[in-house]
């Protein structure tokens, strides 16, 4: 499986992104600054985690109209496969790739602690490799991943079997308790009608071998050699 | 010419950044303060000078990039 990692100014996210896609397929991704005009042919892009641009104006308001953005929606709109974490998440909604925006957390703060998250549809290219219903561990850390979208788009999202991950408590329950930053639904992470673009707040990346305390992570990368190779 | 844009959250949308300032002024004692919601203003100097080709661009300009009109208005003064 052929990647290319986008890189922002003050994008932060992108080598633990760039090492998880490489050790995890064996290929090293492309790694595409975001002025480049062109992205080499491959079979998924990712958008990593960070402040790109600061969060000046908005989170990813900024990263969604680069250059290279341009190349990124030709790719998704040929059918091709994008993740946006975290930072990327909020870049893919600004685009309009994926519905909705990413506020500020309801309860202000910047929340960086590990979270449960369900895997509401396991039939996607993203979460084949795991059970449906299973509940995994990941880290978040953002101050702006409260998910909003309005009632039409949210039905639509949990008629359409487009909520891939949501928070949820040890008991795999969608509590208030569990939602760390107020997210409509406790939605956690999204997926596009063609199920080939896919933005979560949590990162995957940073748990993908023991030695980060766990490696719930890895089926999301499995999950896409899986689908695409 | 000067154009001033006023960015606000849609009605609808939780202003918790709004709300902490109310709860903030409440605890300085400026008491009767129902609600609180903030937003931006951005003031943009434009070589154009007509007004209503002025407003037209501007209009596009907060469609494109000022505004998140997923979850924000726009509201434009010319002069």
């Amino acid at each position: 499986m052929k990647s290319a990692v986008i890189v922002f100014p003050a994008s932060n996210c992108d080598r633990d992104m760039i090492t998880a896609l490489e050790k995890i397929t064996g290929h090293k991704p492309h790694i595409v600054w975001h002025q480049d005009s062109d992205i080499p042919d491959v079979d998924l892009i990712a958008l990593p985690g960070g402040f790109s641009f600061g969060d000046y104006l908005r989170c990813g308001a900024m990263a969604a109209r680069s250059p290279v953005m341009k190349k990124v929606i030709e790719h998704a709109d040929r059918g091709g496969n994008v993740i946006g974490v975290c930072n990327g998440f909020q870049v893919l909604t600004e685009t309009g790739l994926l519905p909705g925006a990413l506020m500020r957390n309801d309860n202000l703060k910047f929340v960086c602690r590990d979270v449960k998250l369900k895997v509401e549809n396991n039939d996607t290219p993203f979460t084949n490799a795991y059970l449906p219903g299973q509940v995994i561990t990941t880290p978040v850390a953002h101050h702006d991943g409260n998910y909003f979208a309005d009632e039409d788009t949210l039905k639509a999202l949990e008629d359409e079997g487009r909520v891939v991950f949501r928070y949820v408590d040890d008991n795999g329950e969608a509590t208030r308790a569990a939602n760390p930053n107020g997210s409509r639904n406790n939605i956690a992470g999204i997926i596009s009608r063609r199920k080939n673009i896919l933005g979560m707040m949590p990162h995957p990346e940073r748990l993908i071998e023991e030695q980060q305390g766990g490696t719930d992570g890895l089926g999301f990368f499995e999950s896409m050699i899986n689908a695409l190779n | 010419m000067k154009a001033r844009v006023h960015i606000t959250l849609k009605n609808g949308v939780l202003d918790p950044q709004g709300k902490a300032i109310q709860h903030a002024l409440s605890a300085l004692g400026f008491d009767g303060v129902e609600d609180v919601r903030q937003g931006k203003y951005i003031e943009l100097d434009l070589t154009e000078t007509n007004k209503e080709t002025a407003q037209a661009s501007v209009e596009e300009m907060c469609k494109k990039l000022l505004s998140n009109t997923v979850i924000e208005n726009y509201a434009i003064d010319i002069e």
